[in-house]
């Protein structure tokens, strides 16, 4: 019960997120852009509901655009991860021999770097731009995702359904799309929303670094990085856009806690 | 058991060429042209012939990588471009920085995270356990840097008790340094006690159902006995796999916390670098951090039949 609860906060939480994130495609207070120097470093009140920065820009729509930035890299991200991981997990573990061997070789490379690092080192080959970060933390994040699914896979390819397909004449391509990506669904899912967290993350701590979306575009991150200078005077400006992260990820673990129980039973903690 | 660390060291030369080869690709893949980079656009074409010859990049790539592997492996990291001073070193001063906050942070965090987790999953279900649970997943979902940012704002900015902006080596003054790694060790452990409670406590509840663990209530031990002798010891293997993964794991992304508390460290040199371009600084900061990486998790490795004798059986 109590995690079927937690699973609920979370949806809730996440649902929250994606509204303003779907919200500020259409709609914000403010312009989250247009400079305002008169009304600099504004504490909270009713017409700005969490204050102004140093420009005067409006700290509540900056917030709303940010989730909409963050949101799309990260589903862009995670989606490209998910891809690269299922199709070359899948032919890494359904074909094993040499294309295994190379394939796995290749991942081993890449895995045996800290996401973030390795996410570092590709933002120096393609350049901070929206786009560019979409690529870097999906080729980091991408290599757990093809170890997992080839871990599945590996048990899959031994079961009846699968020598069943081969007997009656399909090809291996069509039996690995027809029969054997599906029944990885469960854990590509699983994984995939934890992935989700850990790319926002990630996607956040870039920015942080002033090596993700380049201002003026409103992140999180570089929200929480533009608000250094100023914590002493404009504490707001510190406490928003960290609450936004922190409330997500928290959305997302609890989120993710429920797939995993539902969907893996193995994984189930309690 | 010689035969399990003797496996297991062997494995770990191809991983470290792979990495290096990862390394040596990736930094070759960053556009531009290395020699412009050194000369500048409009230098001297018999200037450029020269160097890119003395560079070796007439080579072809494989021996460009073979001769490079070999100066890596003999400490020469090349030199960097902003401070003309040698590579290596530079990693070496910054490492202490930031290897002191990330084990400090680590080995708090074990401390704490392994007690509760087992608490945590001995009454598992009951209020304790769900308030372990509860913090431990707030804790967890508390991004690194935000959670900095508010304990500078608290203990530095409004109270005052500790420095804001600074460093000194621990060689220098002791009691100093300790004020300015205070915080950036708090925050760190803080968050990670959350990743390792959550782990404790599920290998603790999965060790709690095995049947040893009746075995030993049954033949009359006290509950803190079976905790203690029978469930910690085999409950603590996975967390300790998962110890090496965070060591690494944070300092792969150690970049941020340096930021927030202006930390000369490695991350922050590698950032920098990036910022500078220079390459040579980046390109050894990722090879030194990726190495070490795949060293601690060798370590861990090698010590784990300490905790689960069956490993070095199989």
């Amino acid at each position: 019960m109590r995690f079927r609860l937690n699973a609920v906060v979370g949806a809730v939480l996440i649902g929250l997120v994606l509204a303003a994130a779907l919200m500020a495609q259409v709609w914000t207070p403010f312009d989250p852009m247009k400079l305002d120097l008169r009304a600099r470093m504004q504490p909270p009140s009713a017409v700005h509901w969490l204050g102004t920065d140093e420009f005067g820009r409006d700290v509540a729509s900056r917030l709303i655009a940010g989730a909409g930035t963050s949101f799309e890299i990260s589903l862009l991200t995670v989606a490209f991860a998910m891809t690269v991981g299922a199709v070359l997990g899948v032919i890494a573990g359904f074909l094993r021999g040499w294309v295994d061997r190379v394939l796995m070789m290749l991942n081993d490379a890449l895995l045996a770097f800290p996401g973030m690092l390795l996410a570092l080192g590709l933002m120096v080959v393609v350049g901070a731009s929206k786009y560019a970060i979409v690529v870097a933390l999906g080729l980091a994040y991408a290599p757990t995702m093809v170890r997992v699914v080839r871990g599945t896979v590996l048990s899959i390819r031994e079961r009846e359904y699968v020598e069943a397909s081969r007997m009656i004449g399909n090809g291996e391509g069509y039996t690995m799309a027809r029969h054997v990506l599906p029944n990885c669904i469960a854990p590509i899912a699983v994984l995939a929303t934890s992935m989700f967290g850990w790319v926002l993350l990630s996607e956040s701590a870039l920015s942080f670094l002033g090596l993700g979306v380049p201002p003026p575009a409103p992140t999180w991150g570089n929200m929480l990085a533009a608000s250094r200078p100023h914590m002493d005077t404009a504490v707001w400006l510190s406490i928003a856009p960290g609450l936004c992260i922190a409330l997500t990820l928290l959305g997302i673990n609890l989120l993710g806690d429920g797939l995993r129980d539902r969907l893996d039973p193995r994984m189930a903690v309690a | 058991m010689i035969g399990y660390l003797i496996r297991r060291l062997a494995m770990t030369i191809p991983t470290i060429l792979l990495v290096a080869a990862a390394v040596f690709v990736l930094v070759r893949l960053i556009p531009g042209d290395p020699v412009s980079l050194l000369l500048g656009e409009d230098a001297d074409p018999a200037q450029v012939i020269e160097l890119r010859a003395s560079l070796g990049l007439e080579e072809p790539i494989p021996v460009q990588f073979g001769y490079w592997l070999a100066k890596v492996a003999g400490g020469d990291f090349g030199v960097s471009i902003a401070s003309d001073r040698p590579v290596l070193p530079l990693i070496l001063q910054r490492f202490q920085v930031s290897a002191s906050i990330v084990i400090g942070a680590v080995g708090l965090a074990v401390l704490v995270a392994v007690p509760a987790g087992l608490i945590a999953g001995w009454k598992q279900n009951r209020g304790v356990d769900f308030a372990i649970v509860t913090v431990a997943t707030l804790l967890l979902s508390i991004p690194s840097f935000w959670l900095g940012l508010l304990m500078l704002l608290v203990f530095g900015i409004k109270l005052g008790w500790l420095p804001v902006v600074g460093y000194v080596t621990f060689g220098d003054d002791f009691w100093r340094a300790l004020g300015y790694i205070v915080l950036p060790v708090a925050t760190l452990t803080m968050i990670e006690i959350g990743v390792l409670t959550r782990m404790a406590r599920a290998s603790a509840i999965e060790v709690m159902r095995l049947e040893y663990v009746t075995h030993a209530r049954a033949k009359g031990l006290a509950e803190w006995q079976v905790l203690a002798r029978h469930v910690l010891p085999n409950a603590f293997a996975p967390t300790w796999t998962l110890v090496g993964l965070i060591l690494g794991n944070l300092l792969g992304g150690i970049a941020v916390i340096e930021t927030v508390f202006t930390l000369p460290g490695l991350g922050r040199l590698l950032v920098d670098s990036i910022y500078a371009r220079d390459y040579p600084v980046v390109q050894g900061c990722l090879l030194f951090t990726a190495v070490i990486y795949v060293l601690v998790n060798l370590i861990v490795d090698l010590c784990y039949p300490l905790f689960d004798p069956r490993v070095s059986a199989e």
